[in-house]
């Protein structure tokens, strides 16, 4: 076994450990504590926050990837790159079907001729194949494996609950009784799919046959990836360009003002659009750059985050050039320049900190917005590589089912239902860290 | 006024060649035309012969900046900058890959997209507004907080579901409308209606719960309390006052967008078979069609800094205090 690192997973694992040195580093500063603690008190924030959590431990697990050592003398690997999730669901992803398959379906969608009798529904390879022939118990089942699911869930709940006394007992005021409740319905939830999944597929299979829950879980790493790496990749740049065109006013402003504003005049998809294309070009006349056809999807996926960084840091650029620029006139900045602090102590010391909150809100606005954006450049072609796993790509290959008769609605409708989950989720989160950072919200 | 819109325009011309300049380097310099030629003509086994051909007939075997070859003048204008970026300045947009001029598609597709782009600006302003008004009137309610809940899951539904889902409902299960295509004259009313609603609806959540927020800042000014103590009724005090006031930067924020609705709507449009400029720039997009993309992004530069104009101008039309100079 060999592990890989590709680009998209250094930077995943950067942005985690830069939100825990963060977190770290916020809990020294008395206004962002004061306000973190307004979150975790938020029932409504602390649930959408559980949900989100679960949603990145899948996108963590998926991010460790490697190649597998193939059988035989010397030093060869598997061509495709695995993930730590993928060998967790290696029964998911292994046991594919022929074609579609309804969810929990024991036979398949689509008639075949079978030798001998005609055309009719073949039975499924996998699909209830524990049943055997006696198809009656399929409904006894599935109705026992259910309620073996949420006694399982039930139990691992318990432990988490268990497991989390002590944390309880040391922070009395934030809202754990919401994060158990969400974690109740998520061990449940995700106890009950486990019991299926060992003899079904639980929200059917796609058109060549794969199982769409183990392609959903898959698409959550390349939402959450195009949802905060973009953010990640245009900070740098957006309070460098903002602070610094407001701290130093003149022609430095005039030329950064002048560079966001075009580049915000050309429409965002259109310029999206022209930067994919263009690097499209680029991946395809140098194949030998990338290894595997994973780091070539990884490519893309890191050149479609940096435009739209490219595309959206225009916005905090501004807000920070004004926050600044009020900045720079208070006295106490004033003060600091009187007594002589330098420039570059008074942007880190005194403008920096005060900033924060604004880019602390971008970063939980902008988030949702490009999960968003993420489905619809994929569904108009210019999203991520067609072989990358992703909600856009899902819905893409997914939307010309529906014109099927009868209707092949579960990849899209397992599609829909996980985006909107996790966009739910960070909307709400989103408010809540608005509301409890927004100098003008805390009257 | 006019000084003032004069030095407005003279502003707006180093943006647009700003625009012109990064399209260009986007184009030409990220990839030469060579390896664009490749791309079109397929990666392997192209000869050099069929790649210059291919840059023969587009134009594209110019210099880049500086042609040694010609004589005069014509060293600065037989070059790819000139014939294919500063010739947009005069709205020439050059040919299409199929060979269609595309300044001509372009004035046939504007209709379509204005069917589809005014009524849903008119009517999506309107029902926003609406539903963010009434949510004002019985705020600090259960119906109001029901009201943002509905807002924020509305936000969060992708805007693909809306169409799929609303074009599976309505146009296959009901059989109200055609599934998709597009008729001129009168005709396009039933082609219309259903893309119309779907676009209002989706974009409600966000721009009610936007809408509202400004409203109850605004209702909860000293002269909104001096209304009330007079003994104004609620009704009175919210069309009368908030609503009038509230508008000013509701209405100057959506003027940014007038010029923009030229270019229509790229999903509705693909998914409708709407003949606009949104399925061009999409079914542009997917030929590789460079020049056609090159001209949308122009256009749409230049419809934007229109927009950014007439919202200073409905500053002062819309609020007294603001003079411009």
């Amino acid at each position: 076994m060999k592990f890989v690192l590709l680009w998209s997973d250094a930077l995943f694992f950067l942005l985690v450990v830069t939100a825990i040195v963060g977190g770290l580093w916020a809990r020294r500063i008395e206004h962002l504590r004061v306000s973190w603690r307004r979150v975790g008190q938020s029932r409504v924030a602390m649930a959408a926050a559980t949900l989100l959590v679960a949603f990145v431990a899948v996108a963590l697990l998926d991010s460790l990837h490697y190649r597998e050592r193939l059988p035989g003398e010397g030093e060869n690997y598997a061509v495709e790159v695995r993930s730590a999730l993928d060998a967790l669901l290696a029964g998911l992803r292994t046991r594919t079907e022929k074609t579609y398959s309804a969810p929990l379906a024991t036979h398949s969608f689509a008639k075949e001729t079978i030798e001998g009798e005609g055309r009719d529904f073949p039975r499924l390879k996998y699909g209830g194949a524990h049943l055997g022939d006696e198809l009656g118990r399929h409904e006894m089942d599935i109705a026992l494996r259910a309620v073996q699911g949420l006694a399982l869930g039930l139990i691992a709940w318990l432990a988490l609950w268990l497991a989390g006394a002590p944390l309880r007992r040391r922070a009395t005021h934030l809202a754990w009784e919401a994060v158990f409740a969400t974690l109740f319905a998520l061990c449940l939830v995700s106890g009950v799919a486990a019991a299926l999944a060992g003899g079904y597929h639980v929200l059917g299979t796609d058109k060549v046959g794969q199982d769409v829950l183990y392609l959903t879980l898959k698409s959550i790493r390349t939402g959450l990836l195009i949802g905060t790496l973009t953010t990640l990749i245009m900070l740098p740049a957006a309070l460098f360009l903002g602070i610094l065109a407001g701290y130093a006013g003149g022609w430095v402003d005039d030329v950064i003002q002048y560079l966001y504003t075009t580049l915000n005049s050309i429409p965002g998809v259109l310029l999206i659009a022209a930067a994919v294309l263009m690097m499209q070009v680029v991946i395809d006349t140098h194949p030998d750059w990338f290894a595997t056809a994973a780091e070539r999807a990884d490519a893309r996926l890191i050149a479609l985050c940096a435009i739209l960084g490219i595309t959206s840091w225009t916005g905090l650029c501004r807000l920070l050039r004004g926050e600044t620029l009020k900045l720079r006139e208070l006295e106490y900045v004033q003060a600091a320049r009187a007594l002589g602090v330098s420039s570059l102590r008074i942007l880190t010391r005194h403008i920096l900190p005060n900033v924060m909150h604004i880019v602390m809100i971008a970063i939980v606005m902008d988030f949702s917005g490009l999960v968003l954006a993420e489905a619809v450049l994929s569904y108009v072609g210019i999203g991520v590589d067609p072989n990358t796993i992703s909600f856009g790509t899902m819905i893409n290959t997914a939307r010309m089912e529906l014109a099927r008769e009868p209707m092949v609605w579960w990849s899209l409708a397992s599609a829909f239902v996980f985006m909107f989950a996790l966009v739910l989720a960070a909307n709400l989160f989103a408010d809540a860290v608005r509301d409890a950072f927004d100098p003008r919200g805390a009257r | 006024m006019l000084a003032y819109l004069i030095r407005r325009l003279l502003y707006a011309l180093p943006i647009l060649i700003g625009v012109n300049v990064i399209t260009f380097a986007l184009f030409f310099i990220v990839n030469t035309p060579d390896d664009m030629a490749r791309m079109q003509l397929g990666v392997k086994r192209v000869t050099p012969e069929a790649i210059e051909k291919w840059k023969a007939e587009r134009g594209y075997d110019l210099p880049l900046f500086w042609n040694e070859r010609a004589e005069g003048a014509e060293k600065l204008t037989r070059t790819i900058f000139f014939t294919k970026s500063v010739r947009m300045f005069a709205l020439d947009f050059g040919r299409a890959d199929d060979g269609r001029d595309i300044a001509r598609e372009i004035r046939m597709r504007m209709g379509p997209s204005l069917a589809i782009a005014v009524p849903v600006f008119v009517l999506g302003l309107f029902a926003a507004i609406s539903f963010a008004l009434l949510l004002v009137y019985f705020r600090a309610s259960y119906l109001d907080f029901a009201g943002v809940v509905l807002c924020v899951a509305m936000m969060s539904v992708s805007s693909l579901f809306y169409i799929i889902g609303g074009q599976w409902l309505v146009a296959k299960v009901w059989h109200l409308v055609p599934i998709s295509g597009y008729a001129g004259g009168l005709a396009a009313g039933k082609f219309i209606v259903l893309p119309v609603v779907i676009s209002v609806f989706a974009g409600l959540g966000a721009s009610a719960r936007w809408y509202r927020t400004l409203f109850l800042e605004e209702a909860g000014k000293d002269y909104v309390r001096t209304a009330r103590a007079k003994g104004l009724s609620e009704r009175l005090v919210l069309f009368r006052h908030v609503l009038r006031n509230a508008l000013i930067p509701i209405l100057t924020g959506a003027v940014v967008l007038i010029p923009s609705l030229f270019m229509g709507s790229l999903l509705i449009e693909a998914f409708f078979g709407i003949p606009g400029l949104g399925s061009y720039t999409i079914d542009a997009i997917n030929a590789q069609d460079f020049a056609v993309v090159r001209a949308m992004v122009f256009i749409g530069s230049a419809l934007y800094i229109v927009g950014l104009l007439l919202t200073d101008i409905s500053y002062t039309l819309a609020d007294p205090r603001i003079r411009l100079q």
